[in-house]
Order: C-alpha cells, then structure tokens, then sequence
C-alpha cells in the first residue's frame, strides 16, 4: 500500500514531457528541471547540516563550481559530457575535501563563519577572471553524450535519473552505520569522541560527499540554463539552499526534496503576482523558523 | 507530499487556461532595469514607451498590444529567468528595454534562437555590430562607441594635450573608450577601468589628481554618474580640470541628482530637446505633461522603440509570421523624435550626433542645450563586419 | 607614486573603516554577548540610510536629518529586538541566521514598498560640499575629513561607555561570562534591549554619512554586513577595541586593493586586467585574512571571552 503514492507520483514524473509538449507547456517542464536540481543541492546540504548537524555556510561554492567547471571546459574545447561531468565532481569533491579538512577543525560559530569565508573567497576569485564572464557569468554550451543528445527534454529525464540515484544513495548512507554514527556525533560529540569514533574522519567523509552531490546539482544547473553565473556562488545562493533544508525539514529524508519544491513554487506564484514577492518568501520563512522548526516533513510527520 | 502534487498539478491547469485563453495581440516583453542604480534609466525607457503606445491609442500597427514588463536588477541571471519566462511561457512577439550591454548579451542568444526580434532601446554592444550580427537585433538608439566618438572627436577640434579616461569595466564600458580614441588622436595618459556599479570613486579621483591631465571624458551611466560627478566636484577638480562627457551622463536625471555644478559641461547626442519635428515636440511636451520632469534622451529611445514596431508591422498588415518582411520594413526606417531614422544591415542607425551644454535657463532650470553638430549620417565603425544586408 | 596620492588613499581607507566600525561595534556586542547572529544589522544601516534622506527633504538640514534617522533607527531596532530578535536567544545558531536571513528579506520588500524601487538622493550639506587643503597641495573633500571626524568621535564615545561606566562594564561582563554576569546581577534583558537600540543607531550614522558617497538603495546593506562579520572575526568577536583594530583594517586593506594594486599590476597587465585584478585581490585578501584567524587564533586578535 506504501508504495501505491510514490509510484503514481513517479509515473506521473515520467509521463510529464510528452504531456507537456501536447498542451504548449515546456515552460513547466523546464521548472520541474529547475526544482530537481535544487532538490539534489539541497538535500546534499542535508547531509551535512541535517544528519550532521554541520551548519556551513559556504555551500554554494561547490555548487557553483560544478556550473563554472562546465562552462570553463565547454569554453576551453572540452565537449564531451562524461569527461566533464568526471572533473566537475571531482573538483567539487577536492574542494569541499580541502575546505573540510581546515574548517572542520573548527566548531560553531567559528565554523559557520570559515566556512563562508572560504565560500567568499571562492566567489571572488573565480569573478576575477573576466575571460571567464567576471561578473557576468559564462555561456555553457551543452556538451555531447555520444550515446544521447542533451535537449531540454532529455535533460529532464537525466536530471530525474540522477535525483533518484542520489536520493537512493543517501537513503541507503542515513540507515547504515555510517548513517548513526553521523548522527551520533551531531546529538554529542564528546560521547562520540569518547567512545572512539574518529570523529573528523566521518565528518569529513559526510562533507565531501555532500560537496560532491552539489556539484553535480551545479552542473545540471549549467546545463538546464546554458549559463554559469556569479549568483550560484554568492552567499545569498548559500542561505537560499539553507532555506530550503529549514523550509523542508533539517534531518528529514525528503527535508530537501520537500524544501526545493515548497520554495520554487511559491517564488514562481509570487512572483507573477506581486513584485513585493520576497516578502511572502521571508515571512513564511520566519513562520517556519520560529513556529515550525522541523519544517514541511516535521509537520506532516506528526499529522500522519 | 500528496498536496505538493496536488497543487503542481492545479498550477499546470492554470497555465493551460491561460495559454489558451489569449486573443490575438501583439505582446511585448518589456525587461529593464526598474531597481537599483541603473533604476532612473528603465524607468524613463518604460515611461517613453508607454508614452508612445498612449499616443498610438494602445495599438502597434493597428494589433491591440499587451505589454509584460519584469525588472531585470541590472542582474544577468534575473534577467535570463525573466527572458526565458517571457519567451516560453508568455510567447511574446518580440522582447525590448534592456539598459545595460553585459545584460543584453547574456540574453541575447537564448532570443535569438527562439526567433523572436529583439528591439533594443538602449544596448548597443558592439559584439552585434560586426561579425556576430543578428536578423533579429535592431537597435533603435545608437551603437555604444557613437556618443563616445562624437566626445572624442569635439575633444580634438578643442586640442587638449593630453586625457585621462574612465569607464565602468563592461562591454559598454570599454566600447566607449575604444569608440573615443577612434578620433581623439592626442595623448591619453591614463584609461582606467572600474568596477561596474562602483559608487565611491575615491580611488580614482585621487588617481587623475596626480596624474594632472588637461582634460577628463568619462562614460559614467545612471548612479555611477551622479556619484563621480558630485565626488569630481566636492575634491575641488570640476573647475580645475575640465570634464567631458557623453550624454549619458549629462542628461536630465544625473542634473536632478547633481544640480548647478553641472552648468557649463559639454556633452553629445543623437537626441536634443531642441530637435525641430512634430514627432519630437509631441513627444517632449506631452512627456513633460504626463511625467512631471524634462525627458531624457533614454525616454526618447523607449518613445521610438514604440513608433518602430508601430511602423513595421504596419507595413506587413499585421502579419507577424512574416520574419524577413518585418525585418526590412524595420531596416527601411521610420519616422522618430529624430526625424526620419535608416538602419545599416547589422540593425544599427544611421544619424546624427549633436553638441550639448549644460546650461542654466533665466528662470534657473538646468537643461541641456543644443550647441552644434559633430556628426552628420554617421555609421558605426562595425558595419563593414557584418555579413548581413 | 606621488605622496599625496598616498596620503588620499589612506584617508579614504581610514574613511571607510570607521564607517564599518560603527557598524562591527553593534554586531560584536550583540554576538558577543548573546551569542546571536543577526543578519539584519545590514539592514538598520540601510533604514538609517533611508531615513536620513527622508529627514533631509522634510527638515532641510542634514544634520537634524541625521539625528532623527538616529532615533528612529534605533526605536526600529528595540523594537525588532523585543519582538523578533529576542525568541532567538535560545535558539542555536542555524535558526538565528535563516530567522535574520528573512528578515532582510521582509525588511527590503518593506522599504521597498514605503519609499519604491529606485535609489534615493542624499547629498553631502552644501557647506561641505567642496575640498579643504589638509597640507599645502594636498586637498580632500570636506565631506570625507567630517566622516573620519565623527568616526572618531563616536569611537572615543563609545571606549568611554564600555570603559568608564557602569553600563559598560555590565557590558563586558556579559561578553566576558553571561551566565555569571547575570548571576551577579547584571539586568542582561534590559540591558540588550538598550545595546541593540544603540547598535541600531550606530548602523544609522554610518548610513547618513556613507549614503551621500554611495547609494540609497535597496540591499545597500548586504554587501557590508559581510564586511562587518570579517571585521568582528578579525577583532574579536565581543570587543569594541578589535573591531576598532578589524575595521580599520579591512578599509585599509579595501582601499589599497582598489587604488595601489592597481596601479602596481598595471605595470605588467593591460588596463582592463589591472582594473579588475587589483580590487578581486583585495577581496580575496581579506578572507583569507579571516579565515586564517579562524584557524589559528579563532577568538581573534582582542579576544573578550575569558
């Protein structure tokens, strides 16, 4: 019976474009997308700051280094899409492994704040290159595939395919022992501590994966836009994830996916009815701060 | 879970119906810069446009208009969702207002491919001006480097030994050095380049203090330009160092902003208050009725912009299928606040570039006022790169 | 380089830095004391900002403009507290950001809505609106020399209330230990209340006077509410002296990567590559900068904690 709602919801997801195409609707197509990616970032940031009770502040440099790695190497003559998608994981991967290895030796508030440091760093760094759009971000040509032609369509079956893998690879990390030790350490660290477990080691380990996963978010964002912008990498682009892991749910399984969804919706509707939209935006999120601090899941946890 | 479903499924209906439900009308995607620094020249672009479509009774070319207007916040991505939105989803007939030239060219493409004409009332990089010229791009306004050349070659005639140049490091930004030195032969001593949206010009005003140059032309849009000149003014240099600029920054909305100081400062343009025709006279005064302030030239631009469509798809009968026919009708010209207006091959215009000077009138408004002509059927410089006719 | 253009740049940067330390003193108390993080101190600044331009159209003078944004950003400022700010004390430190984050938000949207979309005019005073000759030859604004005047001013202010009253002491008490400091009966609830007030009508100040050299706009906050984070991590967060220290210098720092890097990297790079590189190194520099205080001396250069 459990599985009767997902199953429907899935195929529901599958059967979208061909529907899509019928009724004049690409535009929604292209938003479901937009909301998949987020979703992946998101939960990605969940890992860490959910299970892990890790709350950097910086997330968004892996993000927008998967979409700058695209447009970079589409740039540079790179056209095919495995080699790029190989070393845009990958440099996510060694950057979150290099920023983890420094600010996890940090806690706190000091680990918030080193976190955005290096986030900022990031930021300016990759905006100094005006061969490479400075401010104004860079034009990512959609790489080749071979086996498959990357349009808006396949695109979202890709994205589909990927949020899916990813969720099942979180889903099994969260209920292994790896999972519980997470957990463990972000509930009381001395007592992890205490009992032997290395406890940077899996921290770090959480971190890079968590990088690792938004950067491949990064890159199927440069793909869905055809850009790499400075924005990916801003800070604001860092509470925008962190919104939607609160909005969501921190610690909850579907607290991303939820999160990404809720959040993209009510900025697409609001944005058409008002100009003053990010006002709604910021109270429903000072609603759920305050009010609702488990977020969407925690609530319907407890109405179920 | 169920009632996120619910609701995207209740959203996709929405947007069903509301494809469906639309006559037949022109629509036209307005995106411009409405907030932030650059805010004073959309607004005056949009507030043309709708001038212009009031005095057309609300109709292009005899089609009922509808007009989407979103705000780009001189941000490139905000201006990508909004133009993508525009293009997909609303399926407008065409797209105009952008200000800013690295908004225009990180949307550019995306409206291109879709086929949809793109009119722009301000924009005018360079890049769409030779080889990567585009049937779909017509600009109504200027090709950035002109009011630059035109600077550039009154500064000559003036014989100044040596200049320091400033500009916002952005494609417009640097179109209009490189359009200033195209005629301005003396020594440059220094071209400094500055952060775009850069408000304290601190650094570089101590910069020109030491370099003690004859004369300073800066391009300087919107905020940027009433920040420089009032900082040029409070270090003392505006009457030590003789300061020359483009329109853009010398127009109706930085003397508001910076007032008396500006008397006496020479400036180009393609558009003057003065210009002696009914469409611009028209223009300028209802503009003045309706807005309650003296119209700039951006106003002018966005006035055109309107009168352009009107005109062109006039003259395909309100067919909007016919692409080429539309293009042409559009390159052959129309009649502006310019008087009447031609295009080369590459969408850009063929005018003329005035002197102005600032100037404060007996009853003590500052206006600017036309003084000469610098440049008569001028082309830009780009022309003969573009492979189009 | 010549030495007035030296001279001028390390004034804009000691112009700039005071300016940022009026807004580090209010957020260091705050963290320091309440271990609160508050994005929205950005945004006091910019109701300042907004409200002295307001003032200056109503009253014509600058300078009861600035007293009245003063006033009323800081009753805004009690007011947030005692509504928003205070249900996030117990809260950690994830909450205190989103719940601040959103209120940049709701702030921005209500500006925008009272005052529209496009950036306000404020203008130095006519009075100051010229260069004063500091040194023969060397001229400066008028303007800048009376930010770097009142910097100064509210700096020695604000070291004799943290230093020689009974209020600042209750002060550092609180940033040194809470919990005893309320255990020996420092009325801490109160006495927030009144600190934010303050720190909100410090943010005013540095609102009036850099809004005439900016812009009133809205989101002018955001860009140097990060500034002032770096600036309280390098002092040391809780300290009036580190921020002091911090602030002056990031400006320092800010200024020299706009003006002097590049004019060094314009020696061996094309203008527009010099342009671009100098202020992106700046930047760079001062996270960098931060985060190596993080790593190694993570209570900054003062620190206030015992």
């Amino acid at each position: 019976m459990r599985w009767i709602f997902p199953t429907v919801l899935l195929g529901l997801l599958l059967a979208f474009p061909p529907i899509a195409a019928a009724m004049g609707l690409e535009f929604y197509q292209g938003l479901l997308t937009k909301i998949m990616i987020f979703a992946l970032a998101a939960s990605s940031l969940n890992l860490i700051l959910g299970y892990g009770g890790m709350v950097s502040f910086g997330h968004a440099a892996y993000f927008g280094l998967g979409a700058y790695t695209v447009a970079i190497l589409m740039r540079e003559g790179v056209t095919s899409g495995w080699v790029i998608w190989a070393v845009a994981v990958g440099l996510s991967a060694l950057l979150a492994l290099l920023i983890g290895a420094i600010s996890l030796r940090t806690r706190g508030i000091y680990f918030i704040m080193i976190t955005l440091a290096f986030a900022q760093m990031i930021y300016y760094l990759v905006v100094s290159f005006k061969q490479y759009g400075g401010e104004d971000g860079l034009r990512a040509r959609r790489p080749e595939f071979g086996l498959f032609e990357l349009n808006d369509t396949t695109l979202y079956y890709l994205t589909l395919g990927v949020l899916l893998a990813a969720l099942y690879l979180l889903y099994r990390l969260v209920h292994s022992r790896f999972g519980r030790v997470l957990q463990a350490i972000r509930e009381n660290e001395a007592r992890a501590l205490a009992l032997g477990y290395p406890v940077f080691h899996f921290q770090l380990v959480a971190f890079v994966l968590a990088g690792a996963l938004a950067g491949l978010a990064g890159v199927l964002m440069a793909h869905y836009t055809q850009y790499a912008s400075p924005n990916l990498l801003a800070w604001q682009q860092s509470g925008h994830l962190m919104m939607m892991v609160i909005l969501g749910g921190v610690g909850q399984f579907w607290g991303g996916v939820l999160g990404a969804l809720v959040l993209s919706l009510v900025e697409e509707i609001l944005q058409d009815l008002t100009i003053h939209w990010q006002l709604g935006v910021g109270l429903i999120l000072l609603f759920i701060v305050l009010f609702a601090p488990k977020g969407l899941a925690g609530l319907m946890r407890r109405g179920s | 879970m169920k009632k996120a479903v619910w609701l995207m499924v209740f959203l996709g209906l929405i947007g069903f119906s509301l494809a469906l439900a639309q006559p037949r009308t022109v629509k036209v995607g307005f995106v411009s810069t409405l907030s932030g620094g650059g805010a004073a020249l959309g607004i005056d672009v949009r507030d043309g446009f709708n001038l212009a479509l009031r005095h057309l009774n609300n109709q292009l070319g005899g089609l009922p208009v509808e007009v989407i207007v979103a705000d780009d916040q001189q941000n490139p991505d905000v201006a990508r969702q909004a133009v993508d939105r525009m293009l997909k989803r609303d399926r407008v007939d065409f797209l105009t207002g952008i200000i800013f030239s690295n908004i225009l060219l990180a949307v550019g493409d995306a409206i291109f491919e879709e086929k949809v004409f793109y009119i722009s009332p301000n924009a005018g990089p360079s890049e769409y001006a030779g080889e990567q010229c585009n049937p779909y791009f017509v600009n109504v306004a200027w090709q950035n480097d002109n009011l630059h050349e035109a600077m550039g070659q009154y500064v000559q005639t003036r014989r100044f030994e040596n200049v320091f140049l400033l500009a916002p490091n952005y494609p417009a930004g640097r179109d209009a050095l490189t359009g200033f030195k195209r005629y301005f032969k003396g020594r440059v001593v220094a071209e400094v380049y500055h952060r775009l949206n850069q408000l304290d010009f601190s650094a570089e005003i101590a910069q020109i203090r030491a370099a003690r140059p004859k004369a300073v032309y800066a391009f300087e849009p919107g905020a940027m330009g009433v920040n420089f000149i009032k900082q040029y003014a409070e270090a003392g240099l505006l009457r030590e160092i003789p300061l020359f600029l483009p329109g853009f920054s010398a127009d109706a909305d930085v003397i508001r902003a910076v007032g008396r100081g500006m008397v006496g400062i020479y400036n180009s343009s393609q558009w003057t208050l003065e210009l002696n025709n009914p469409i611009n006279q028209r223009f300028v005064e209802d503009f003045r009725k309706t807005y309650n302030r003296t119209p700039t030239l951006y106003a002018s631009q966005g006035y055109d912009a309107a009168l352009l469509l009107d005109a062109a798809i006039k003259a395909v009968g309100g067919d909007l299928s016919k692409k080429d026919e539309l293009r042409k009708a559009m390159l052959a010209g129309f009649n502006s606040t310019r008087g009447p207006l031609r295009f080369s091959p590459n969408g850009y215009p063929i005018q003329n570039y005035y002197l102005r000077q600032v100037i404060q009138q007996p009853g003590g408004e500052i206006v600017n006022r036309q003084v000469g002509t610098i440049f008569t059927n001028h082309r830009d410089a780009y022309v003969d790169r573009c492979k189009l006719r | 380089m010549p030495p007035s253009l030296f001279i001028e740049q390390v004034l804009n940067g000691f112009q700039f830095g005071l300016m940022l330390f009026l807004l580090a003193a209010g957020l260091t108390l705050v963290l320091g004391i309440m271990d609160t993080i508050n994005l929205a101190h950005g945004s006091l600044y910019m109701i300042g900002a907004y409200l002295t331009a307001t003032l200056v159209g109503v009253t014509g003078s600058f300078w009861l403009a600035v007293l009245g944004a003063v006033l009323g950003t800081a009753l805004i400022g009690m007011l947030l507290e005692l509504s928003v700010l205070r249900q996030l004390y117990r809260r950690d430190h994830l909450s205190q950001v989103l719940a601040t984050f959103a209120l940049i938000l709701i702030i921005n949207e209500v500006v925008r809505m009272i005052w529209g979309s496009q950036p306000l005019l404020l203008s130095a005073p006519e009075a100051l609106s010229g260069p004063v000759e500091i040194l023969p030859g060397l001229y400066y604004p008028a303007f800048r020399l009376v930010i770097i005047g009142v910097g100064l001013l509210v700096a020695l202010l604000l070291f004799w209330l943290v230093n020689r009253t009974r209020v600042g002491m209750w002060l550092r008490a609180g940033a040194s230990n809470r919990e005893m400091a309320q255990a020996m009966g420092v009325p801490i609830k109160p006495l927030f209340t009144l600190l934010f007030g303050v720190g909100a009508g410090l943010c005013a100040i540095a609102g009036a006077f850099l809004g005439p050299i900016l812009a009133v706009q809205i989101g002018m906050g955001e860009s140097i509410l990060i500034l002032a984070f770096v600036v309280i991590v390098i002092g040391g967060i809780g300290s009036i002296k580190g921020a002091l220290v911090g602030a002056l210098l990031v400006g320092l720092v800010d200024t020299a990567g706009r003006a002097f890097l590049p004019l060094l990297l314009s020696r061996v790079a094309p203008p527009e590559v010099a342009s671009n590189l100098g202020p992106a190194l700046a930047s760079i520099l001062i996270y960098l900068l931060m985060a190596v205080v993080l790593f190694f001396r993570p209570q900054g250069l003062f620190p206030a904690r015992t």
